[in-house]
């Protein structure tokens, strides 16, 4: 370990806010990354589904018209 | 060889075997930048003469090496879709250009403030910081090139030009620090040949650039599906798909 104490690892030997500022904009975008891709794909399928649910019912309209 | 790229090049195909792969790349993902964050953070002992600033190439080193390597796959696919018409290729190229701008930026800002406890200054028109700032521009031409046509297809084949072309600017990036020594360090970090640096330093190092590669190729797996699902939406097989997924 590289450091006595926990306040010792936070402060970096006083160079805290370069250290920290750059691993935090690191994260923040790696992180924001993922959640962004999940987030999209979920739309994605909500929407495709959405749209499966429409046609099927158009499609049963036009049975029901067809019959009678 | 050639029914294999075609293969390779039908979405069907490529949804099926990335499905597959992307988990090993999640999980390499994850454990080589948990041990290698955590090693670099904590353990790595500081150095003589940076101090503790020099933790910060944890990040720096492997989102550089990503910007660029991101160029270089988005032209080759460019290039793939341009000569092949290869669909999955140029929707590759789609998703990765707005991960690579993100890597020069965290390459850009991270060299920022790692410059000011040690060269005295955050920014200086020094050949290679200069042509990473230009590649981060080529990023935003790629992507604001790609949504400025009215067809998809001429948006794409404008968006593969620009990443052919720009991909001058990586040699450039490379050998700015041999042609033009001013500010920036020469590489210290090679994978091969001589390490100029304690192994307990290189070896996180290691690990952080490996886990950087394999969330490039993770996260570039899953949102190429994605665009899968979005230009493919009116195939059969794609809706039935999206009903079977809970």
């Amino acid at each position: 370990m590289a450091f006595d104490s926990f306040q010792d690892f936070l402060a970096m030997g006083g160079h805290a806010p370069y250290v920290w500022a750059a691993w935090a904009l690191t994260a923040v975008l790696l992180v924001g990354s993922v959640l962004h891709a999940r987030a999209e794909r979920r739309q994605l399928l909500r929407e495709l589904k959405r749209r499966a649910r429409r046609e099927r019912r158009a499609a049963r309209e036009t049975d029901v018209e067809e019959g009678a | 060889m050639w029914a294999f790229i075609h293969k390779l090049g039908s979405p069907k195909w490529f949804y099926g075997i990335s499905a597959r792969l992307m988990p090993w790349f999640w999980i390499a993902a994850a454990a080589l930048l948990l041990v290698g964050s955590v090693w670099g953070l904590l353990f790595t002992p500081a150095d003589y003469q940076q101090g503790n600033s020099f933790r910060i190439i944890y990040v720096h080193v492997p989102a550089a090496f990503l910007a660029q390597s991101i160029f270089v796959s988005m032209a080759i696919a460019g290039l793939v879709f341009m000569v092949w018409k290869i669909k999955v290729a140029d929707m590759a190229a789609a998703v990765m250009a707005p991960l690579g701008a993100a890597m020069t930026f965290i390459a850009l800002f991270s060299g920022g403030v790692w410059g000011i406890p040690t060269w005295g200054t955050w920014w200086m028109w020094d050949a290679r910081l200069t042509s990473m700032l230009i590649l981060l521009f080529l990023y935003i031409g790629v992507i604001a090139l790609r949504g400025a046509f009215a067809s998809r297809d001429s948006g794409s084949r404008a968006a593969s030009v620009l990443a052919m072309v720009g991909v001058i600017n990586i040699p450039i990036i490379k050998y700015s620090v041999d042609w033009w020594y001013t500010l920036h360090q020469p590489a210290s970090f090679t994978i091969t040949g001589r390490v100029s640096m304690p192994m307990e330093m290189w070896a996180p190092l290691l690990l952080m650039v490996l886990g950087f590669y394999s969330f490039f190729i993770a996260l570039t797996l899953m949102r190429t599906r994605s665009e899968i699902l979005r230009r493919e939406s009116g195939k059969r097989w794609v809706q039935a798909l999206a009903e079977e997924t809970p």
